[in-house]
């Protein structure tokens, strides 16, 4: 047994069992490839129900639009993010990097609520309605977590929670931006709410599978 | 990418080098770096070299966890073996030895937990002598006996070249030399396959990873 422990013959044997290998891609190609994914979505989105109705809210209330934005950029940061944790040696600050776009989205969706306090002529969620936004984007989040989760399958994520906040975080993100395509109506405190659950949902799930899903390579 | 230099310290790119009298460590760093771009396309020497020169850093990086000296060996083995499994998630561009450090000092932190459980599950001295059946116990022979069909059930169920090597090397007894003739596969592989199977059974029994 004590033969087996020098690290010179283990070494030998690994060097005999050295096979060609074929990189990694680098985190920014591998974040491209998931937003494909998320724009091929928003085409048939916008392709079922149009860009005009989207539009109009914009105009009418144009901190949808910055909330949509927001949403855009978390999604963007926390997929990068996601892809490069997956690196060994990479910071953990990486998990820092979603956070002004996170807090865009959510003091622009803020703001659309107060906006709607003080006008109450606006339409706002009733609770089935916010309901189907709940339903929206988890059912959205699902295959877009699951989709990073694949793209991250040969990688090595040496933080697996914070590494899968960050798929949740990314998946969540996009599906709010994607509702943005077919919102039917202004945000409202509960339809806020909603966004916030859905999106801890999706996180929270997430941070509890992440172990068992993302370290394969350790285990 | 002025993103990478905001974000960490450890996430640098290498420096480039512009003075003849350019310390040591960061040419002895991209010597690694480089030998590590060779391994992965398929060189042996140059993989063979870069993991003999890893050990001294899985060394160090136990040794900042906290790892004990007689445990350290343990780190260095499980390191090589998960730098063989995730060689492809280096990125030739970026520090080697940042990338080795932070796989060594994950392996660290499993030493360490798994040490925690070993501690937890361990009875001192005192106690155990009290609590030790008697040899002739039949209650204990019952529990041998349990143990003993538990382990060959557990050996039964590994893969076979597993099970081979723990049947020959274990088992049987016998030399590397001779589980090699007698197998006709290569020692080294009869050693990866031992070290695979005890992983195996050790985490079956004890939960341990």
């Amino acid at each position: 047994m004590s033969e087996m422990r020098t690290p010179e013959s283990l070494i030998q044997t690994l060097g005999e069992q050295l096979t060609p290998v074929r990189r990694l891609p680098p985190p920014w190609r591998r974040t491209l490839g998931w937003l494909l994914a998320v724009a091929v979505m928003a085409a048939v989105l916008l392709w079922h129900f149009g860009a005009s109705h989207m539009v109009q809210r914009w105009i009418a209330s144009p901190d949808i639009a910055i909330a949509g934005l927001g949403a855009v950029v978390t999604a963007i940061c926390a997929a990068w993010a996601a892809f490069t944790l997956g690196v060994p040696g990479r910071s953990w600050r990486w998990g820092l990097l979603p956070l002004p776009g996170l807090v865009v989205w959510v003091v622009a969706s803020g703001l659309g609520c107060l906006h709607d306090w003080l006008g109450p002529s606006a339409h706002i969620a009733r609770i089935n309605e916010a309901s189907d936004c709940l339903v929206f984007i988890i059912s959205f989040s699902v295959p877009l977590s699951a989709l990073l989760i694949w793209l991250l399958r040969r990688a090595c994520p040496l933080r697996p929670v914070l590494t899968a906040i960050m798929i949740g975080l990314a998946s969540a993100a996009a599906s709010a931006a994607l509702l943005e395509i077919c919102h039917a109506f202004a945000v409202a405190a509960t339809d806020l709410l909603t966004h916030a659950m859905a999106v801890a949902i999706v996180v929270m799930l997430n941070a509890l599978m992440g172990g068992r899903l993302l370290q394969p390579a350790l285990k | 990418m002025g993103l990478n230099s905001v974000l960490s310290r450890r996430d640098r790119t290498y420096p480039i080098v512009t003075d003849a009298a350019a310390p040591t460590v960061d040419t002895q760093e991209r010597q690694r770096a480089a030998w590590m771009a060779a391994a992965q396309g398929g060189d042996r020497r140059a993989y063979e070299r870069v993991l003999a020169a890893s050990v001294p850093l899985i060394r160090m990086a136990a040794r900042r966890q906290g790892v004990l000296p007689d445990a350290v060996d343990d780190v260095v083995q499980e390191t090589l073996l998960t730098v063989h499994r995730v060689r492809h998630t280096y990125d030739p561009s970026r520090s080697y030895d940042a990338w080795i450090s932070a796989l060594a000092g994950r392996r660290a932190i499993d030493a360490l937990r798994s040490q925690g459980r070993r501690g937890q599950r361990e009875v001192h001295d005192e106690h155990a002598y009290d609590m030790h059946p008697d040899k002739d116990d039949a209650t204990a022979a019952t529990e041998r006996e349990q143990e003993a069909r538990r382990l060959r059930e557990a050996i039964a169920s590994l893969p076979p070249g597993q099970r081979e090597a723990v049947e020959q090397l274990g088992l049987q007894e016998r030399s590397l030399a001779e589980a090699s003739e007698h197998t006709g596969r290569q020692a080294g592989a009869l050693k990866v396959n031992l070290h695979r199977a005890m992983k195996a059974l050790r985490s079956r029994f004890h939960g341990e990873p």
